[in-house]
């Protein structure tokens, strides 16, 4: 089997694991809903304040739900040895780690963006920030996947490794938080946003090169 | 080590005088400017601190070398320590001169940040009880950290900037007047000598912990009785 063929083998497999469970697709996106709905039952529905916070909300709410999201990454191959086994295939390990992590982003981080304009209108938002915010969350969301998988990967061994895990991921996040709210910000006040689409564009790239290295790495580490 | 130790109690002694007593009143800022002779050695620290133990947990990594991951580990608490201290004397600084506690300055920010790694960094460690994968696992993160810290500084100074600009590394003509420079200067070099003292004494520590059941542990043990 040639290595791509491997690659796409491994995203179906997942696909098809995950369309069989529902449910954990569903668990996510309800986070993201029922926290982006907290908020203005926690601070008032005033409709000023609203348009101010929503694009930091639904960024902080994302963050979060892909956060909760990891842990199904590599949970279940861990569980009954399928992670050993694509570690002991030929093929390069991080080839095959990005694999995965596009499909768990297909499954977890690409229905956000289904639900997000409804959330934007929830949050009052202008409607000619919602392109950007749909742009930022599709440069984004996979970013927060990759350098996530960094963290479970290096956590999957330990029983208890959800805490552990929001306190490696959370300050990794920073940048991707910092550049995709303040577009949406900017662009509901009507200003340019090239820059910072430009910066996750190469945060993106980045992280789609670097990531799977430090994954595949700890994978090992993990296993043995 | 005892040589460390006098070098360190005679820099630190010289530079606390020359910062403390030598150095001339800021004609802005009055005599609360003094703090800076803890705090940019201890935020430079930090950021050091970090760059070694990433460099020692990546040699720990590939040629498996047990002295490296021990020194990567215990770099981590007293960097984390020094991260601590800049923070705490950072917000002293700022409630006479910015008139608050703390402010969501791109500095104090990443500086909050890079705390939050080293707080990462010594979870982990703690919460993989073999003790060897988890200085590998420490030193993975620790190498992913360095490679973003720099995009979190960046991104943060670019979010928001309150803090004064660097006025030290200006090569070619520091905006700080000799006087308190040499102070600094001398207060950098013996947190340097200081993290070195406190570093070997918890390598030391976890050494033996991690080769208790070695014999020549045990006739240290025996000896010393």
């Amino acid at each position: 089997m040639s290595l791509t063929q491997a690659f796409f083998a491994i995203i179906r497999r997942d696909l098809v694991l995950a369309l069989r469970r529902r449910s954990e697709i569903a668990n996510p996106l309800l986070f993201f809903v029922l926290v982006i709905t907290l908020f203005p039952l926690g601070i008032g529905a005033e409709p000023r304040l609203l348009q101010a916070i929503a694009p930091g909300v639904i960024w902080v709410s994302a963050l979060l739900a892909a956060m909760l999201s990891l842990d199904s990454l590599f949970r279940s191959d861990f569980d009954d040895g399928s992670l050993e086994q694509i570690l002991l295939s030929p093929h390069p390990t991080s080839v095959l780690v990005l694999g995965k992590i596009i499909a768990h982003w297909l499954v977890t981080g690409l229905p956000l963006l289904v639900v997000a304009p409804l959330l934007a209108v929830f949050l009052g938002m202008p409607n000619n920030s919602l392109g950007i915010l749909l742009l930022t969350l599709l440069l984004g969301t996979p970013v927060l996947s990759l350098i996530g998988a960094i963290g479970v990967a290096l956590t999957v061994g330990l029983r208890r490794g959800g805490m552990i895990l929001s306190l490696l991921v959370l300050p990794l996040y920073v940048p991707v938080l910092i550049f995709a709210g303040n577009a949406v910000q900017m662009a509901s006040s009507g200003l340019p946003v090239d820059a910072q689409i430009n910066i996750l564009i190469s945060i993106l790239l980045m992280a789609l090169v670097l990531a799977p290295l430090p994954v595949a790495a700890a994978l090992k580490m993990s296993i043995n | 080590m005892p040589w460390l130790v006098s070098a360190f109690v005679l820099i630190t002694v010289a530079g606390l005088y020359g910062g403390l007593v030598l150095a001339p009143t800021d004609y802005q800022q009055g005599d609360s400017y003094r703090i800076i002779y803890i705090h940019v050695p201890s935020a430079w620290m930090s950021l050091f601190i970090y760059v070694v133990m990433a460099v020692a947990g990546a040699i720990g990594l590939v040629w498996h070398i047990k002295l490296a991951e021990i020194v990567a580990i215990s770099s981590a608490s007293v960097g984390a320590s020094f991260t601590f201290i800049a923070l705490v004397t950072g917000s002293l600084w700022g409630k006479p001169m910015w008139g608050t506690w703390w402010v969501w300055d791109a500095r104090l920010t990443s500086e909050l940040i890079l705390l939050f790694l080293y707080l990462g960094v010594i979870g982990l460690y703690g919460a993989i009880d073999d003790k060897r994968t988890a200085s590998r696992a420490v030193a993975i993160l620790a190498l992913v950290g360095v490679v973003n810290i720099p995009i979190i500084h960046y991104s943060v100074i670019w979010w928001n900037t309150l803090h004064q600009g660097p006025t030290v590394t200006k090569m070619d003509k520091p905006s700080i007047h000799v006087s308190m420079l040499i102070p600094l200067l001398l207060m950098a070099l013996s947190f340097k000598f200081f993290y070195v003292i406190a570093m070997l004494q918890r390598a030391r520590v976890e050494l033996l912990q991690r080769e208790r059941n070695a014999q020549w542990v045990k006739n240290l043990i025996s000896g010393s009785k």
